[in-house]
């Protein structure tokens, strides 16, 4: 196992093992995508009638949004925890070890990806026992995996981005703020079929929708290729591009 | 201590509590900005479903959204006072009050004093914002009177309960993480659909929910015009709300006495 690989594994699991030191850093994550499906469901349960809406089932709608942006936030949870290392002079610390610099990225990363699973999990449990039906069976998982990674993935890159250039918690506000936003300047609430005004042209435009898209196939109409490259093809350039920005910031906590 | 000079100083307590929160505005923005965020949100993505059946007749979705906005924005605002209240006591200024001879009820009385006048201040401002928007309140200019008074009563009320946890706990951190609390008391109720078209459960906790009916009296001051129960839900309903939270409020104000 090369350098990088170890200090990245055990990077992330010192975060995971943070998961039972200080359980309030984690389940806020995990508890409000539950809150978000359950509430959703049923405060908007009749916007399912409007026509063109594509399920019958708000839960089937609001169970993935609710994924999304618990994914979202297990990426975001990793900068909280960047701004406490730095805070408390771990990172200092970290950066005068021979570490390869491309761990103090993978480590946090693996370490969101599972902490993302565990929402996964506990959402879709929980969304099945109050009454999600996917269309696609079992196998709406597989996007929806796909989807909660990518946006755990943007959601490191961005959060780590800010962690090293705020150094403090005035970057955790940004971070919380813009992700919360952004996605929900998407059809997150209403296909874009169904809106109307500005903020069909707005949603039509930003990448999240179709990650979105991406995350709700199997659970509406079932699984389609095209469906499946445009989530792909707009997550991608966008993690890569918060990932850049996480890396760059990583030389500039260095300098 | 005469009549006179406990109103002096509530007054210069409730003053001290009015520039605390023009000061940092940082700390009251979001409360301004995301409802309506929301409204606008909302807006666009609800716009048909006023259509369907068991919606109240409404000129547009923005006109029905207010009332949740209003409600929406005045509960994250009680957050506000009470986190500076909790931040008192965690800096020691509190205890400081205390050794003072100032009246304990006028500390306590000028921070909900604070918490009302910006709810008051945040319900204009929601109106007033949104009716070049295309909203209209059809109860004129004595229903906005009825809907700022009843901002007023909201923050009263939910800032006295936020205050009676800023008491109890000391904590400005144990005060912002009740604010999830206030979301969940929101989400289940009709501030952002209608209570007629919600099913089961969740329909039953928001015909319980007595911010449904607070709501609604708002909302049926704007979308219908001005009638005893629309005024009764809204002005009533947080009144009662705010005989309950007041005492609390004075009882956690007598237990940290007592402890300090």
């Amino acid at each position: 196992m090369n350098a990088t690989a170890r200090v990245a594994g055990a990077l992330a699991v010192r975060n995971l093992r943070n998961i039972r030191r200080i359980p309030a850093a984690f389940f806020p994550a995990l508890l409000m995508p539950i809150f978000q499906m359950i509430a959703f469901s049923g405060t908007f349960y009749a916007v399912t009638r409007i026509p063109g809406f594509p399920t019958d089932r708000s839960i089937n709608w609001f169970l993935p949004l609710g994924v999304c942006m618990g994914s979202a936030f297990s990426g975001i949870g990793i900068g909280f925890s960047a701004i406490r290392d730095i805070e408390t002079g771990f990172y200092d610390r970290l950066r005068m070890t021979p570490s390869p610099r491309a761990a103090l990225l993978l480590g946090p990363l693996i370490s969101a990806w599972v902490r993302t699973l565990i929402v996964i999990a506990t959402v879709v449990a929980i969304g099945l026992m109050a009454g999600a039906r996917p269309a696609s069976g079992v196998w709406a998982i597989i996007p929806l995996l796909i989807a909660g990674l990518a946006l755990s993935t943007v959601g490191v890159g961005w959060a780590l981005g800010l962690a090293f250039r705020f150094r403090d918690m005035r970057g955790a506000a940004i971070m919380q703020l813009s992700v919360f936003v952004t996605l929900f300047l998407t059809s997150a609430q209403t296909p874009l079929d169904v809106m109307q005004g500005w903020l069909r042209q707005v949603a039509r435009l930003n990448p999240f929708t179709y990650v979105l898209d991406l995350s709700r196939q199997g659970f509406l109409e079932g699984l389609a290729w095209d469906t499946t490259l445009a989530g792909v093809a707009a997550a991608t350039p966008v993690a890569a591009a918060t990932l850049t920005f996480a890396w760059r910031g990583l030389a500039h906590l260095d300098r | 201590m005469s009549g006179g000079t406990a109103l002096r100083q509530v007054r210069a307590m409730s003053w001290r509590s009015v520039l605390a929160i023009a000061r940092q505005p940082a700390l009251v923005v979001p409360s301004l900005v995301f409802p309506l965020f929301f409204a606008s949100l909302g807006t666009s993505s609800f716009s048909r479903a006023t259509s369907l059946p068991g919606f109240p007749e409404v000129d547009s979705f923005l006109d029905f959204s207010l009332a949740g906005t209003i409600v929406q924005g005045v509960l994250f605002g009680s957050t506000v006072g009470a986190t500076a209240l909790a931040t008192d006591i965690q800096t020691g200024f509190f205890d400081r009050l205390l050794a003072s001879p100032v009246s304990r009820l006028s500390v306590l009385l000028g921070r909900l004093a604070g918490a009302s006048a910006f709810g008051a201040a945040q319900a204009a401002l929601f109106t007033l914002l949104l009716l070049p928007f295309g909203v209209t309140v059809h109860a004129g200019v004595g229903g906005f009177a009825v809907i700022v008074l009843s901002g007023a009563l909201i923050g009263l009320a939910f800032g006295a309960l936020m205050a009676a946890m800023a008491l109890r706990t000391g904590s400005a951190e144990a005060v912002q993480g009740a604010f999830p609390l206030l979301f969940i008391v929101l989400f289940f109720s009709s501030a952002f659909f209608p209570r007629q078209t919600m099913s089961g459960v969740y329909g039953g906790i928001a015909d319980a929910n007595p911010v449904s009916y607070l709501v609604e009296g708002i909302r049926a001051l704007i979308v219908e015009g001005f009638g005893a129960r629309a005024v009764a839900e809204a002005l009533g309903i947080p009144a009662a709300i705010a005989c309950g939270t007041l005492w609390l409020s004075i009882v956690a104000l007598r237990a940290r006495v007592r402890a300090a």
